[in-house]
Order: C-alpha cells, then sequence, then structure tokens
C-alpha cells in the first residue's frame, strides 16, 4: 500500500497534538523560568490616570524657574535662544494665552499679568496620539501620554495637533549648544545629566510625567523642586483614586482646566 | 583597429585606477579589534548574559530594551542567573564599559558599523 493509512494519519495527526499541547511544558521542565524571564520585572507605579493640581495662589516667577530649570538640567533640555527654535517640557505662559476661551477686558489685574506654569496635560483623549503616523506617541495604561524618539520620524503632525503647544520639534542636533560661545546658565555642561539621553535632529519631544521617576516610584521632579519651596504649589496623583490627595484637592476647590471644550480631557488642573 | 594606441593607453589607465586602492593598501592588514575590558568590567567576570551570547546578540539584547522599556515599562531584566538589572544602554551597561572607545568602537570601527545610540545617549566621558 502506498502512502498513510487513514489510521495511522489519525494517530501522527494525534499525538503532533499532544506534543503541541505539551510543547510549553517541556520548555519549562527543561529550561525553567526561561520563558517569563523578561517579563518578571519591578511594577509600574499601578495608577489609572495620573494627575497634576497646580495651585495659582502659590504660583509666582521663583517657583515656577525652580521648576523649569529642575525639569530642563535633568532632562537635558537645551536653552537655544531663539523663540522659533525653542526647546520645552515646562514654560510659563501669560493668561490670555494659557486660558484663550475665559479672558474678558475685566479681569482683574493680578491674573491678567500673572504668568502660568504649564506642561503637557497628559489629556486623556489625547489628539496628538490620534494622529501619530508611526505610533511614537502614546497613551500609556496609566495616563501618561508617552514619546518613544527611537520611533519618532519628525513629522510633526502631533504640534499640529496639539491645542496646547506642549511639544518641540528639534530643528538641529541639541549638542550644537556645545559649540555655542555664549553659554546660557541653563546649558552650562551641557547635557548636565549624563544619566539621561539628549534628542537628536529631527525628532519631537515633550513632558513625559516623568516615566523613569515613576517607574521608581517617585513624583515627577517639577513637583518634588516646587515642594522644597511651596509645600502644596504643584500636587501630583491617581484621579482614579478617591482618596488621593489631587482628588481631595479639586473636592475642596474650584479648577480650571486648559481649553475644556475642545474635549481633549487635559489631566492639568489650575487651582484658581 | 582605428586609434588603437589610444585605446590600449585609455584601458590601461582605467585598469591603473580600477586597482590603485589595492596598490595602495597592499601589505597593510587592518587592525584586529582589540576590545579592552575596565577594571570594572573585568571584576563582574560576567556580563548581563554569557559573553558568547552578548558577543552575538548584545544589538538584540539592546533592542528589546529599549522596547520594553519605552513602550511597556518594564525597567528591569532578570538574567538567566536571577540576577536583575535596571535595563539601560546609559546608566548600567556603560558603568562597566565606561571605555567606550576601546572597547564598543573597536569592532564597530573594525566591522564598519555606526550605531546611532550616541546621536541621543550620553557616552561616558573618557581620560584620553
Amino acid at each position: 500500500m502506498m502512502g498513510v493509512s487513514r489510521r495511522e494519519f489519525l494517530k501522527i495527526a494525534g499525538l503532533s497534538t499532544l506534543l503541541g499541547l505539551g510543547g510549553r511544558t517541556a520548555v519549562e521542565l527543561l529550561a525553567p523560568g526561561s520563558l517569563e524571564a523578561s517579563t518578571g520585572t519591578v511594577p509600574l507605579t499601578e495608577a489609572q490616570q495620573w494627575a497634576m493640581v497646580v495651585n495659582v495662589n502659590q504660583m509666582d516667577e521663583a517657583i515656577m524657574d525652580v521648576c523649569i530649570e529642575a525639569c530642563h538640567r535633568a532632562h537635558n533640555v537645551p536653552n537655544l535662544g531663539s523663540a522659533k527654535e525653542e526647546i520645552k517640557w515646562i514654560w510659563k505662559e501669560d493668561y490670555h494665552h494659557s486660558f484663550p476661551g475665559q479672558q474678558h477686558p475685566y479681569i482683574g489685574d493680578e491674573i491678567k499679568h500673572k504668568k502660568f506654569l504649564l506642561m503637557c496635560n497628559h489629556c486623556t483623549n489625547p489628539p496628538c496620539c490620534r494622529v501619530c503616523p508611526t505610533q511614537a506617541t502614546w497613551r500609556r495604561k496609566d495616563g501618561v501620554v508617552m514619546m518613544d524618539q527611537h520611533r519618532c520620524i519628525g513629522c510633526r503632525f502631533c504640534m499640529a495637533a496639539c491645542p496646547y503647544g506642549a511639544r518641540s520639534f528639534n530643528w538641529g542636533d541639541p549638542r550644537r549648544v556645545l559649540k555655542d560661545d555664549n553659554l546660557k546658565p541653563m546649558n552650562l555642561n551641557f547635557p548636565a545629566n549624563p544619566d539621561y539621553p539628549t534628542r537628536s535632529k529631527g525628532v519631537v519631544e515633550k513632558c513625559t510625567f516623568c516615566a523613569e521617576r515613576l517607574a521608581k516610584g517617585e513624583v515627577p521632579l517639577c513637583v518634588e523642586a516646587a515642594k522644597k519651596v511651596k509645600k502644596s504649589f504643584l500636587t501630583f496623583g491617581d484621579l482614579a483614586d478617591p482618596d488621593s490627595e489631587v482628588r481631595g484637592l479639586l473636592k475642596k476647590h474650584y479648577s480650571i482646566r486648559r481649553k475644556p471644550e475642545l474635549g481633549t480631557e487635559p489631566n492639568l488642573f489650575f487651582i484658581i | 583597429m582605428y586609434d588603437g594606441g589610444k585605446i590600449i593607453a585609455g584601458l590601461i589607465i582605467g585598469l591603473g585606477l580600477f586597482l590603485l586602492p589595492f596598490f595602495y593598501n597592499a601589505g597593510k592588514a587592518a587592525k584586529a579589534p582589540d576590545p579592552q575590558l575596565t577594571a570594572k568590567a573585568k571584576e563582574a567576570k560576567q556580563c548581563v548574559e554569557t559573553t558568547p551570547y552578548i558577543r552575538t546578540s548584545h544589538m538584540k539584547l539592546l533592542d528589546e530594551w529599549r522596547q520594553t522599556v519605552v513602550r511597556n515599562a518594564e525597567r528591569y531584566y532578570t538574567a538567566q542567573g536571577g540576577k536583575v538589572y535596571y535595563k539601560s544602554l546609559q546608566t548600567t551597561c556603560m558603568d562597566c564599559h565606561s571605555n567606550k572607545s576601546k572597547f564598543c568602537d573597536q569592532c564597530h570601527n573594525y566591522m564598519g558599523v555606526t550605531p546611532y545610540c550616541w546621536e541621543c545617549h550620553v557616552a561616558p566621558k573618557e581620560n584620553k
């Protein structure tokens, strides 16, 4: 008889299925733990939606400068001098530019001439992520709108999509500030933090809510820096946790967000 | 053959130009790469994984690290022996191999590969 009989074929098929099912067990018997070798890690702090509350009553130029310097020095953000090439993760902005929908001619001088501390809003519904063609920016499970510089192709769709101007483009190599003769204090010994990368020419960058610090269970650097000056200027926490400090503050005080009418659901709150 | 002399002369000159690099480099073998371990790396005895694996697949390991760290927020790597490492080229790898020019660059230059890691990641300062 030629070939395999029906009975033999069924036998082989049955045995193969059994082997296939047992394959994983076999691997584990021969090399225990190797399948899980790279997955067993120290867990990320398990928030569902990180958010920040800014107490405007405690906000002044000095404390904002402290936050900006701490962030930009630690993340090797260069100060390139010109507004056209500016790279910023956290910055100061006028009231009428921060809250364009909420201004009128009769606002008191105090608010009108106040600068606000702004950064990426880490929106619940981030338009930047929707337009990114390479998924170089996406919203993490803990609410952080993350950036993958390895994958960014520099198309700048996200910059056009972000209604808050939170994203900056590297028009050139950021390390060119090294060759700059009149070094600004912000660029001293650039890149100032040898443990953090710079960016390269042609990628977009922004605040990541200090993803590298969240992984260690620490709050973002601006919050930590501000705490040293004024205790409750910036508060960071999980919006999904009803007992969190941020939820407590939002329950107790009236707060506003930037351009809420756009439906991006920003997670940066300003207590007025 | 018309203009035979010119054609043959041209051919000889052309062949000479083509062979010029061979004559130029004749007898000069490229220096074999000689990666040096720092005292710290020597003391550790083994890298994150076994030496043969690291030698052939360090680029795959690094690629996996960058993918899992940035995209999945998994920042720790459990090696075969059970030892846990913080997944970072800049702070973990380069902590031991702080001599980039005498370690990484040795083979990379020899093989003619230019990894673009260093466009962003900061290489350790070396005393030359």
